[in-house]
């Protein structure tokens, strides 16, 4: 399977983050499944023109998340799905975020009610039936 | 052999009255590949030229390879490949006759390389160099300074007056060469998002001083910017260390820093009773901030500071 990429070169995001959002959003959607080989570091570097370090570091915050595991000699696969992060640490996280949404979006004067109605609606859209790269 | 390629302790140079390159402490470490930045007149050829030995430090020193860059060999220069800034070629030669000519100066010169960067421009070699356009002899440029296979490449802003093209092809090129792991490439640039593609690690270089030293991404991490909103009515702000710009709208104040460390950043969070938000910057916006018309000298960052 070819994985199209999509990565912006001079935005405010990084390169290697742009990898890891990449690969991390094909796993929540279900397009990349346990078992599945990514390609190797060299080889995607190549495809996209950038520095293997860069695709070296996406891998490495992926496999520390256990997202992803490397098997020596053989290459990096998408590993079984499971939690690393305690309970508490999970709503950490999701609290985080949308911290960081409700900041993006206080400033628009959009009723909360209309937020959430929204939100519910683009929630439903991502978890179904996301595109395929 | 050490794990720098090139090392310079406090490398100075005049030009009569005016200091062009002043005090330079540079460590470029073997197999990277290592962005050279800095604005136009900055000293970033003038520092090239001193490590080939073409121009002659006013003070300091400088080893490339391990060896005093004012008393190269030719044994040495043999594995130093330089691209001099602005591709020139012997126009009056064809593609051909410039690999000809230029091999006979080396012991060692790999043809299969030769061709290979050849084809990768598209170039015919019975072509005459002097009708080639400036992507085209970039590409007869890189052929001839690869060929020898050189541990340690010196590319003078090789991407200059280069289509996305051929300035791709270039990148393809630069990536090509290091997939081994002990060739080192210094090369300088003002095209940040191709820095960005294939750079380990980066200078700064400012006004010849070297303002920054480090991993393309601990420069990231050093220069952040902050946005405050509010009502109209500014929260009152001390002064901050580090602040290297700010920026007003009606209800926005955005503060760029470098090297602002979490206790500062903290104290803004209080006094503007925390409305305030991190908001992420290109490379570009980082790089023009850092060396913006504030233009302090007073800021460096290198991988050794820890401010997270």
């Amino acid at each position: 399977m070819s994985l199209r990429f999509d990565i912006t070169p001079g935005s405010p995001q990084p390169i290697y983050e742009q990898i890891e959002g990449q690969i991390r959003r094909w796993i929540a959607t279900g397009t990349l499944k346990e078992g599945d080989q990514l390609p190797s570091v060299r080889a995607l570097a190549e495809q996209l023109t950038v520095n293997p370090n860069t695709v070296a570091r996406a891998y490495s915050e992926l496999t520390a998340e256990g997202l992803v595991a490397s098997h020596a000699g053989r290459g990096v696969f998408i590993a079984a799905r499971r939690q690393i992060y305690s309970e508490e640490e999970r709503l950490r996280r999701l609290s985080c975020a949308m911290k960081r949404f409700f900041d993006e979006t206080a400033f628009l004067d959009i009723p909360l009610a209309e937020i959430l109605r929204r939100l519910e609606a683009a929630g439903t859209d991502y978890f179904t039936h996301s595109p395929k790269p | 052999m050490s794990e720098y390629v090139i090392e310079t302790q406090g490398l100075t140079k005049y030009f009569g009255k005016t200091c062009v390159v002043s005090e330079l402490n540079l460590k470029v470490p073997k197999g990277s590949i290592f962005g050279f930045l800095g604005r136009n007149g900055a000293g970033k050829s003038t520092t090239i030229r001193m490590l080939l030995g073409l121009v002659e430090p006013s003070r300091g020193s400088a080893q490339v390879l391990g060896k005093d860059c004012w008393n190269l060999s030719p044994d040495d220069r043999a594995s130093i490949g330089y691209l001099p800034e602005g591709h020139h070629v012997y126009g009056w030669m064809t593609i051909e006759e410039c690999g000809k000519f230029q091999a006979a100066f080396y012991k060692h010169w790999n043809s299969s390389i030769f061709d290979a960067v050849l084809s990768h421009f598209r170039l015919d070699r019975k072509n005459r160099a002097g009708n080639l356009s400036r992507g085209q002899r970039a590409g007869l440029c890189l052929a001839l300074v690869l060929a020898p296979e050189p541990e340690l490449l010196i590319l003078d802003d090789p991407a200059l007056g280069l289509d996305p093209v051929a300035r791709r092809s270039l990148i393809q090129s630069m990536l090509y060469v290091t997939r081994t792991t002990d060739r080192t490439i210094l090369f300088s640039s003002h095209l940040l998002s191709d820095v960005e593609r294939v750079a380990d690690e980066i200078a700064v270089l400012d006004r010849g001083t070297l303002r920054a030293s480090c991993k393309l991404e601990t420069f990231r991490q050093h220069v952040r910017q902050f946005v405050i909103r509010h009502d109209g009515n500014e929260p009152p702000l001390p002064d901050l260390p580090g602040l290297l710009q700010t920026f007003r709208t009606d209800t926005e104040t955005s503060l760029t820093f470098a090297n602002i460390g979490p206790a500062e950043i903290q104290r803004i969070q209080v006094l503007t009773g925390n409305r305030i938000e991190e908001v992420p910057l290109s490379l570009e916006d980082a790089f023009v901030t850092y060396v913006g018309e504030r233009g302090a000298k007073s800021f460096f960052t290198k991988d050794l500071e820890d401010v997270k």
